[in-house]
């Protein structure tokens, strides 16, 4: 009896070793964001996004840190910290979600330009909003490439921009995310 | 038996439960930690008169407009010092991001200036952990305005040549808070009198409170140590505004300094506060990136 019940122990222990070793991550995954207006273009670029992809149940993760976006002009970098994201009271942005039909997609191997839908929570400045982004998955070798191109409006995130600089400022933001993820061994 | 089964079913429920509320980013190895800089302690290079433990960014060139009008008790036919200015125009540029040189020319005494503001301790935690900012400022101050006083003779070029030496060792203490302390001195190859010292030690104290996100107010007091100076001068004390809007850096002041070099204001200093002998004035910063380092 006791006997069955390590084994069935050992058994459980071992099965989530092997779940773990069909996550895919990286930690110097690229964001970069823009903001186009007639006036002034805005570009920002960020390689320490880390991203956990779950290849059994297509759970979908990324993070970075805002302080880490870097800009043409030292200035907006410390603008963009200190008035906008206010990055010392919320470090991260991130993404919690899970990937639509990812186990199917997976098992057809990713044929080339089919774009999933990840349903998760995007976290920017404190605020959590439900959002869908699309996500393309090629596999290249051992690893993957990941990438998703999205929008973001600063209004929907609590982020205030004063009337002097409305104008230099795009009221949508596009975030481009791109990542090659290795598995990841426990 | 069914107490140790029921115990383990527990432990496997209560692990599961955990790994699905956990974020799946915790799984990752732990990366070295990554060195973290206190930024914008102070909204520009100046805290009013004197350096700030800010530098400009590498590649920024700085143009600092400041004025000085006249003293507010001269009342309303100067409208308050209104009629009268002193004016200071300035270029700082961010040679590397630990170094800034400057060059500046006041009205005060025909005063031109230039100056290197060298950052050796940057304020920072995670990999390093430095509590503090550390800077050395040295600047030399020529006064070129003409000699009228006779019993000087010959006047020779080496006169009109000042130089100051100052530590500035600040902290960021919060978001809100920055202070330092400034060690300085002045030396000035030319005294009128023997009562004066050439070389005059100044202990300076400066600060700011953010009001805003983009409004602070700003501190800053100068105190000469005794016997330095002839009777009548006094210590420069100012109180202001900065007002960030972009591009700009807007500073309003009281001062009872008209100088606007640090020989002038710290030496200089004619006004007593207690006498209404205050100047209204004001900085106006204007950054420029006129080169784009590659990150």
């Amino acid at each position: 009896m006791k006997k069955g019940i390590i084994i069935a122990l050992l058994a459980l222990g071992l099965g989530q070793v092997a779940l773990a070793q069909n996550r895919y991550f990286t930690r110097d995954g690229h964001v970069e964001f823009f903001s186009e207006t007639p006036l002034e273009n805005i570009e920002a670029t960020n390689d320490k996004m880390t991203s956990v992809v779950d290849f059994e149940n297509g759970k979908f993760e990324f993070a970075v840190l805002i302080k880490s976006f870097e800009f043409e002009k030292a200035l907006m970098e410390e603008h963009f910290n200190e008035n906008y994201m206010e990055s010392n009271d919320f470090p991260k942005a991130s993404f919690v979600g899970e990937i639509e039909d990812f186990v199917g997609i997976r098992n057809s191997n990713f044929p080339p330009g089919v774009e999933m839908a990840a349903h998760g929570k995007l976290t920017i400045h404190g605020v959590t909003n439900d959002v869908v982004l699309p996500a393309i998955v090629t596999p290249d070798g051992d690893e993957y490439r990941l990438s998703s191109i999205f929008t973001v409006k600063p209004s929907d995130y609590d982020i205030e921009i004063p009337n002097t600089v409305r104008d230099n400022i795009a009221q949508e933001i596009k975030v481009t995310v791109s990542a090659v993820i290795v598995p990841l061994k426990k | 038996m069914a107490r140790f089964l029921f115990l383990c079913s527990l432990l496997v429920a209560f692990s599961s439960l955990r790994a699905q509320e956990g974020s799946m980013l915790d799984l990752l190895p732990e990366d070295e930690p990554t060195a973290e800089y206190a930024t914008a302690g102070f909204k520009t290079t100046r805290i009013i008169n004197g350096h700030s433990f800010e530098l400009n960014s590498h590649g920024v060139m700085d143009f600092k407009i400041s004025h000085r009008f006249g003293r507010l008790n001269t009342g309303p036919y100067d409208f308050f010092g209104l009629d009268a200015a002193s004016i200071r125009l300035g270029l700082d540029y961010g040679v590397t991001p630990w170094l800034n040189v400057g060059v500046g020319r006041s009205s005060f005494l025909k005063t031109y200036d230039g100056f290197v503001k060298v950052k050796f301790f940057k304020q920072q935690k995670g990999k390093r952990n430095i509590p503090i900012t550390a800077l050395w400022v040295s600047d030399m101050a020529i006064v070129s305005q003409k000699n009228t006083n006779t019993s000087i003779d010959p006047y020779l070029f080496s006169h009109r040549l000042n130089y100051t030496h100052q530590l500035i060792v600040g902290r960021k203490f919060n978001e809100a808070i920055s202070l330092q302390f400034m060690p300085t001195l002045v030396h000035r190859n030319f005294v009128i009198t023997s009562a004066e010292a050439n070389e005059v030690i100044v202990l300076g104290v400066g600060g700011r409170v953010k009001l805003t996100k983009r409004i602070a107010l700003n501190i800053e007091y100068y105190y000469v140590l005794p016997d330095q100076l002839a009777p009548g001068f006094k210590n420069s004390l100012s109180v202001g505004f900065d007002i960030e809007t972009g591009g700009h850096v807007f500073q309003l002041h009281f001062t009872n300094s008209t100088g606007m070099v640090e020989n002038a204001f710290m030496t200089q200093t004619t006004g007593d506060w207690l006498k209404g002998d205050v100047h209204f004035g004001f900085n106006v910063s204007r950054v420029f990136s006129v080169y784009r380092p590659k990150h």
